[in-house]
């Protein structure tokens, strides 16, 4: 990832002011692919009992970077819009401990992206949830229709 | 059960709300994101207050769609909670139990949800209701329907698995 292409990935985040609220950072982004951290905050738990967050907060995490690994998709040409996600959750966040997600767009359409998310805190080998979903895609137009 | 005695309106009320306003009010990502619950006997309907921090997309502005899933979570745990605990609260009554320091039972923990976007949540409030479809002793699964202006036409709706807690 080059600094130029984290930036602009991060100020995408930094525009939705649902993510801002979150502290959600970008970690790396490739080709269709996107990595995202959630730090730790008391406001997010979810059950008081254990302290662990919420798995709505998770959810957002992992929206938003199944969201940016379309924007890194190379065919992408415009807005997207998520049209269902299913969350699996194995296991419950660690208290004080940042969530990652990392997300792949592995296929498009001229209509929908597919996108595959995994989110965990210590070990990506042991994640916390995984999703799947798929968004609204607008394909880049062709070479020939940008030239006229 | 005949020799039960019919109880006080504002008896029932109280107990109902406060054992409600315990489970919803301890937990704080409902409170950050501004969620609360209207009860009419034992229904409940979500509200998501809107505040501008809810925003996912600035142009059309629309409620982010992580944040919409999270509504739709919190309204089918609460649910679950109180619907399971429901029974235990109205058998016990307000005579024999101080329902402002009684514990309240362990929140269920969720396998899977799935969720989808059928409209952008507009920039106003949202509405949300679930239902237990079944409710074992272990496993849970609930459906959630939300809608902001019009009951009939919903912008999001979600079934999810519950580990229910031992």
């Amino acid at each position: 990832m080059t600094p130029e292409q984290k930036k602009a990935t991060q100020m995408f985040v930094d525009m939705l002011p649902h993510c801002r609220e979150l502290n959600i950072r970008i970690e790396d982004v490739g080709p269709a692919r996107a990595v995202m951290a959630l730090p730790y905050d008391t406001k997010l738990v979810g059950d008081p009992d254990t302290g662990v967050i919420h798995g709505g907060a998770v959810s957002v995490l992992m929206d938003t970077c199944g969201g940016a690994s379309i924007l890194m998709h190379p065919e992408n040409g415009g807005s997207f819009a998520t049209l269902d996600i299913r969350i699996d959750y194995m296991r419950a966040a660690k208290p004080e401990r940042t969530v990652f997600a990392e997300a792949f767009c592995f296929h498009v359409t001229r209509t929908v992206a597919f996108v595959r998310v995994t989110a965990w805190d210590e070990d990506q080998t042991d994640p916390v949830a995984t999703a799947s979903a798929a968004f609204t895609f607008t394909p880049r137009r062709p070479k020939a229709e940008a030239v006229s | 059960m005949s020799a039960r005695k019919i109880e006080d309106v504002q008896t029932l009320k109280e107990r109902r709300d406060s054992v409600l306003k315990r489970m919803t009010a301890a937990v704080p990502y409902a409170r950050f994101m501004g969620i609360s619950f209207d009860r009419r006997g034992d229904e409940l309907t979500a509200i998501l207050s809107y505040t501008p921090m809810l925003i996912g997309n600035p142009s059309p502005a629309a409620i982010h769609g992580g944040a919409t899933s999270a509504f739709l979570e919190v309204a089918a745990i609460t649910e679950l909670t109180w619907s399971s605990f429901w029974q235990v609260m109205e058998d016990r009554g307000s005579s024999a139990t101080d329902w402002s320091t009684e514990p309240l039972p362990p929140l269920p923990k969720t396998i899977d949800f799935t969720v989808d976007f059928l409209r952008p949540g507009l920039p106003r409030d949202a509405y949300a209701r679930a239902v237990v479809n079944r409710s074992g002793r272990r496993y849970a699964s609930v459906r959630v329907e939300a809608w902001q202006d019009n009951r009939s036409r919903l912008f999001a709706q979600a079934t999810g698995h519950f580990l229910m807690p031992e």
